[in-house]
């Protein structure tokens, strides 16, 4: 039994599908990346997930069964479009939008101290939130996401507009609320990011689903027989591959050292062309490239889309 | 249910606590009832300073008849000492010198010599003692001459004022006293303030809206709760601080005009009290009493049907609020901007304004057929319908026009909620007419 299913989702605004028959699985205390290029819907997805819009068609369901309207205090959710009441006091908006969860004001307040208290920000309590920067805020809309302890959260874009340390901050948090049991959905543009955190990705273009499965999995699909080895030898090395039938893709020469990427066109074991090569040169590393998130990202959107330029 | 209350509580509570609101509040009642009682308490103040003016009387008729008044003693001088102070006007002990020609009954002029401006208030004195002085000589030569020497009393007897009681008559056959003036002033009061509090409080709504939709927190809360269940909570906790506000204002009236009544003027409270005890022993005091202005007032306030007009007042207030304010917000979520807002607010306020304009030709006849419809059609039937009920409107009329409200309100609070649902999530969009109207048909 899946955590969060969806099956064959349709979504129609007015002359134009926003989804179209996507369905994703999630795992119980897992992390699901959900990517796409903007205005794929992931978006419409997430909206859907929250119950602020309804499918046109198909099911959604959590915790093994159709999803409920109560079932929103069970998410929670950190839009991309975020913000906060700019005149209202720190403390009492995470208190307001706690309360709107479910939570009593004293569970609320409870927890609300704890999450302070580990991000040091008491002492904001009583301030206005428009004297708050960007990044301060975003603490604060972090810890209204999850201070009613959710089952399912959902990121939508989490570290944008975060400086390097409190993303890493933010995210050593995400790592352990998933320790802690919460089932998390992420959407981002940041593949970095994807590959740190995520077991599970799914790709949305262009309202439909076009890549699902581990990431893992993923991205040994994505690997094109590339290899790279570095070797430390006097003279040039290329001829050496060309002549055994690899085709060149990149090569560098730093000092004594050579770094070769080439791509295997035959069936040729790697460890023979290895036993080939040993002989005629010193090897200081050898490793089969996996590609990075990123470039399956654009490999494939740009598969799907091959007249427009994809944005990453 | 449970979460619209939150949302009611922030939404009552954070304006309520605004420093804005409070001091607009407190400031109002204190301006209006300074703008009612103070310049009528000032223009009770005596001049009670003490003066002495010199007169010099060319025509020779008045030095024994003219008497001092309370604070102002009155000094005839000769003709050398008048044209001494006349050189040096400064040095003199007079406040001022009054010139009265030798041939004042035929001119009726007279001058005030004075180095300084004189009170509008000795002025005035000065010249009513003349105008009487003469006036009396003046009756007492035609008496003379008529031969009839209770003249003045016939013409007297003959001075006739009419009082036009305008009576209702009630299902019982009763006569009650009524007050067309009376009607008018409650009509065009209530029917004023339900306008300017659905004009501020339903820009507010708007406003609120906008905020929550620029400051981009309202995916956040849209995730908790239902966007309807927002809008009602916005809609009726900014409704309660209309309330609120309206109802600190006619208290804290009602206490500082009677505070101030008591403070400023005591002894006119006593001759009220005396006077009405007085009425009370003597029957003939009763035609006196009919004549006391005040007294008629709260007569003729105490005949109107109160609960009627309180209970279409406040039905007529919320009802005009919870329209007009869920198409302000609507409004509001539609747009990024104030601007463009400014442009989709006017059709929304044109009907309220249109009310404001037809309030003068229906209060001078409320039955008419302006008067009619305007109170049936539900977007301007909460100012006019009300500043018709204190004339007293027919039960099926009155009746007709509430439902057609409490419909309307409804079928408004359905397209607002559409609108409201699909814009507020939209961004970077400008909208039209024709945009919205396709909204009301996306399903949610």
């Amino acid at each position: 039994m899946e955590f969060f299913k969806a099956t064959n989702v349709v979504k129609d605004y007015a002359g134009h599908r926003a989804l179209d028959k996507v369905s994703i699985e999630v795992g119980e205390q897992s992390i699901f990346g959900l990517l796409g290029p903007n205005g794929a819907g992931k978006t419409t997805l997430i909206r859907i997930i929250n119950q602020i819009t309804a499918p046109d068609e198909g099911e959604v369901q959590l915790f093994g069964r159709q999803l409920r309207s109560t079932d929103i205090q069970h998410i929670g959710y950190l839009p991309e479009e975020r913000g906060l009441y700019k005149k209202m006091k720190v403390g009492e908006q995470a208190l307001y939008l706690a309360q709107l969860k479910g939570l009593s004001r004293h569970d609320a307040l409870k927890g609300l101290r704890y999450w302070f208290e580990k991000f040091e920000i008491q002492p904001w309590w009583n301030k206005k939130v428009e004297e708050l920067s960007k990044g301060m805020q975003q603490k604060v809309q972090f810890i209204t996401t999850v201070v009613h302890q959710p089952k399912l959260l959902i990121f939508d874009e989490p570290f944008s507009g975060f400086d390097p340390i409190n993303a890493n901050l933010l995210k050593n948090e995400i790592l352990k609320l998933k320790e802690n049991g919460a089932t998390i959905i992420f959407s981002t543009h940041n593949m970095a990011s994807v590959e740190e955190i995520c077991d599970h990705i799914a790709l949305i273009n262009q309202s439909k689903k076009i890549l699902d499965g581990p990431i893992d999995t993923i991205k040994e699909q994505y690997k094109q027989d590339v290899f790279e080895i570095e070797t430390t030898v006097a003279h040039d090395v290329t001829a050496e591959f060309s002549r055994n039938g690899f085709q060149l893709i990149d090569y560098e020469l730093k000092g004594h050292v050579q770094r070769v990427k080439f791509q295997l066109n035959n069936e040729i074991p790697t460890n023979a062309l290895l036993r080939n090569l040993m002989e005629k040169m010193d090897i200081r590393s050898f490793r089969e490239v996996i590609p990075s998130m990123n470039e399956v990202f654009i490999q494939v959107v740009e598969q799907a889309n091959p007249k427009k330029q994809a944005h990453a | 249910m449970h979460k619209s209350l939150i949302i009611l509580k922030r939404e009552y509570i954070t304006r309520v606590r605004k420093k804005s609101f409070i001091i607009l509040t407190l400031l109002v009642p204190f301006l209006f009832g300074g703008i009612t009682v103070l310049p009528a308490w000032l223009a009770m103040q005596d001049d009670e300073e003490e003066r002495t003016i010199g007169v010099y009387d060319a025509s020779q008729q008045f030095e024994n008849r003219w008497e001092d008044t309370e604070f102002t003693r009155f000094t005839f001088i000769p003709k050398t000492e008048f044209e001494r102070i006349q050189q040096d006007i400064k040095s003199s002990a007079y406040y001022a010198v009054l010139h009265i020609p030798e041939d004042i009954v035929t001119t009726s002029r007279a001058s005030l010599l004075s180095d300084k401006q004189v009170t509008f208030d000795i002025k005035n004195m000065i010249s009513n003692k003349l105008k009487n002085l003469i006036e009396e000589d003046k009756k007492a030569l035609i008496i003379d001459e008529s031969g009839i020497p209770d003249l003045e009393e016939k013409l007297a007897a003959a001075r006739t004022h009419i009082e036009l009681e305008t009576m209702k008559v009630d299902a019982k056959g009763e006569a009650v006293k009524s007050s067309t003036e009376i009607a008018m002033a409650v009509g065009y009061g209530a029917g004023f303030i339900i306008y300017m509090f659905v004009f501020f409080y339903g820009a507010m709504v708007m406003r609120g809206v906008m905020e929550e939709k620029s400051s981009r927190i309202v995916e956040v809360i849209i995730s908790s709760v239902k966007p309807t269940q927002l809008m009602f909570g916005k809609i009726v906790g900014i409704g309660l601080v209309g309330l609120t506000q309206l109802v600190f204002w006619v208290v804290l009236m009602f206490l500082i005009v009677t505070g101030l009544q008591v403070f400023l003027a005591p002894d006119q409270a006593e001759m009220l009290q005396q006077s009405q005890s007085m009425m009370a022993a003597n029957p003939q005091f009763q035609q006196a009493a009919q004549e006391n202005a005040v007294l008629n007032i709260i007569d003729l306030i105490g005949n109107l049907n109160i609960p009627l007009i309180l209970g279409s007042f406040v039905f007529y207030f919320l009802g005009g609020f919870l329209m007009y304010s869920s198409l302000m917000g609507a409004v509001g979520a539609a747009v990024d901007h104030e601007e463009e807002a400014q442009q989709l607010m006017l059709p929304v306020t044109l009907p309220l304004i249109f009310s404001i304009i037809i309030l003068f030709p229906v209060v001078k006849n409320p039955e008419g057929a302006l008067a009619f419809w305007a109170s049936m059609i539900p977007f301007t039937s909460p100012i006019i319908m009300m500043v018709r009920v204190p004339y007293g409107v027919p039960m099926w009329e009155l009746l007709l026009s509430m439902s057609i409200l409490v419909a309307s309100i409804y079928g408004t609070i359905w397209v607002a909620g559409k609108i409201y649902r699909t814009g507020i999530l939209m961004y970077g969009k400008k909208v039209n007419f024709k945009e919205i109207f396709k909204w009301l048909f996306y399903k949610n």
